[in-house]
């Protein structure tokens, strides 16, 4: 038995490290094109705090540049799925009429990976943000949409009867008793968008624009800089970690009578 | 002022499910007048909650009519206050918030609710409980809450859907003395869902014995029993006379039910 307490999450994680370490060194991986760990940490550091005039590489500390690079496109993207996917999703979960013109749409468009959107992105937008956030915007809004849809449609009927029957009008009950009660699964929507768009912005990134971590991870796989290309997946693995405990942050905040639902 | 504060005439339910035509409710007749605790009293199934829900206007009847106050109910309305079996707070909101609800949902100044809500909350026994959320309270207690957001509407007519069936036996004798005493203090006009015989005459002016599907009135009984009543009526020689006889209604539709493949 492991004792309740310690860091014992790293275990895993420092065993992969270890392996990986010992496959470079034993030459298990071809020689010269697997980095190893170390030297990914050293590419790492110097692409994040190196100079960028007084470096032979190119990469030397832009890496803060092309995070903000990505990081506003993801944003942007994400809040922009979020503004049309919520109020949206509330609209078809709540009238069968909206969900009748719109849901079949929806359906049968989601199946069309956010990938094969790439060429047609690029003919409509060209190779600027535009089509970026479109990608961004398009992946993130599917889960979105459709778990505002399915939180809104298990909103509990009794709550609704007993919001009308204390004097509750339509509106009334829509913001006072269906959003509520549909928030945990909009925050459920929202994770799923925001890992969505961390992936379109890395495809995005290394076809349609010029500049962001997958400009970058691109970039450095044609000049045959792996170290980089793997500092990119972790910086992209960081960042996207950053914004889900971002997101659940604010659903805990928000969600504070779940918790205590939880407990009970 | 019309004679009955509650009448149904001839009122009948019909529910379609999966091709198969179910009579929830037929032909039912009954009448509530102001200020008569009634209770409906009936097995599983009887289809006494969509009797209330009809009366509430969540449903609609599929025939007969449905009066309140002589106007026929069309949807759901304060004047016609609902407590729940499962007590339905809003998960989201405090003890606070969920007595309030009606109130600032009807535009009532906060000066003016404020001092009806904590009266209230001080009748079902929760003050000092206010900031709680319904997680943190027991079902008795979210009971009262349920109580609460309804009275504070100050409610023409109250009807109640087993409220206390999902309870604990203790829970419960507090809970139907709190409505008691509660209800001596308003004498609203109360339609009272149960299958607990005892509960049904211990609380109310009136029991309407239900059959099994489809749901019709048997019969219904008056409870002579002087009020401000209290848990030892229960024991008294009336009480128990009565609870014999409903006790025998009750034999017999469960009888022809079996004999009918129902039970």
């Amino acid at each position: 038995m492991l004792p309740k307490r310690g860091p014992w999450f790293l275990l895993l994680p420092l065993a992969l490290l270890a392996l990986w370490h010992l496959a470079v060194q034993q030459r298990w991986v071809i020689e010269g094109i697997i980095p190893g760990p170390t030297q990914v940490a050293e590419s790492w550091y110097r692409w994040i705090f190196g100079s960028p005039t007084r470096s032979l590489s190119p990469y030397s500390g832009t890496w803060v540049a092309n995070v903000l690079y990505s990081s506003r496109r993801v944003l942007q993207g994400f809040l922009f799925a979020a503004a049309v996917g919520i109020p949206l999703g509330i609209f078809v979960g709540w009238n069968r009429l909206v969900a009748r013109l719109v849901d079949p749409t929806i359906q049968m468009l989601r199946p069309v990976p956010i990938t094969a959107w790439l060429p047609f992105s690029i003919a409509v937008f060209g190779i600027y943000d535009a089509g970026a956030l479109f990608l961004i915007g398009l992946g993130a809004f599917y889960p979105i949409v459709i778990n505002t849809t399915h939180g809104v449609r298990d909103t509990n009927l009794l709550l609704l009867r007993a919001a009308r029957m204390l004097g509750a009008r339509e509106g009334t009950v829509l913001f006072k008793v269906v959003l509520p009660s549909a928030l945990p699964s909009i925050f459920t929507g929202l994770r799923l968008g925001v890992g969505i768009a961390w992936t379109a912005v890395i495809v995005a990134e290394m076809i349609a624009v010029k500049s962001g971590l997958g400009y970058v991870l691109w970039d450095a796989y044609y000049v045959g800089r792996m170290d980089i290309c793997v500092a990119t997946m972790f910086s992209v693995g960081l960042l996207g970690f950053l914004s889900d405990q971002a997101i659940l942050l604010a659903s805990r905040l928000l969600l504070r009578w779940r918790t205590l639902e939880a407990h009970a | 002022m019309p004679d009955a504060a509650v009448e149904l005439r001839g009122v009948s339910k019909v529910f379609v499910a999966r091709d198969r035509r179910v009579v929830a409710l037929q032909d039912i007749d009954l009448s509530i007048a102001h200020n008569e605790f009634a209770a409906i009293l009936g097995p599983s199934g009887c289809g006494k909650s969509t009797l209330l829900n009809m009366v509430a206007g969540f449903d609609r009847p599929s025939g007969g009519q449905v009066r309140v106050n002589g106007a026929p109910v069309e949807a759901p309305d304060p004047s016609r206050g609902v407590v729940f079996q499962e007590a339905a707070l809003f998960p989201w909101y405090t003890v606070w918030d969920n007595v309030s609800f009606g109130p600032r949902t009807m535009g009532v100044p906060a000066a003016q609710y404020r001092p009806k809500v904590e009266a209230y909350l001080d009748q079902v026994g929760l003050r000092g409980f206010e900031r709680h959320y319904p997680a943190e309270l027991s079902g008795g207690m979210k009971q009262r809450v349920g109580i609460a957001r309804v009275l504070v509407m100050g409610p023409e007519v109250l009807l109640m859907d087993e409220p206390f069936g999902s309870l604990d036996a203790q829970t419960r004798l507090v809970m139907q003395e709190l409505l008691l005493s509660v209800w001596e203090r308003h004498h609203q006009t109360v339609l009272f869902i149960t299958h607990d015989i005892e509960e049904a005459l211990l609380i109310a002016d009136s029991v309407s014995v239900m059959t099994a599907r489809p749901g019709r009135i048997k019969k219904r009984l008056v409870v002579n029993l002087p009020r401000p009543r209290s848990v030892d009526v229960t024991t008294s020689p009336v009480f128990n006379e009565l609870k014999r006889e409903v006790l025998a209604l009750i034999r017999e539709e469960s009888l022809r039910a079996a004999s009918e493949g129902l039970a």
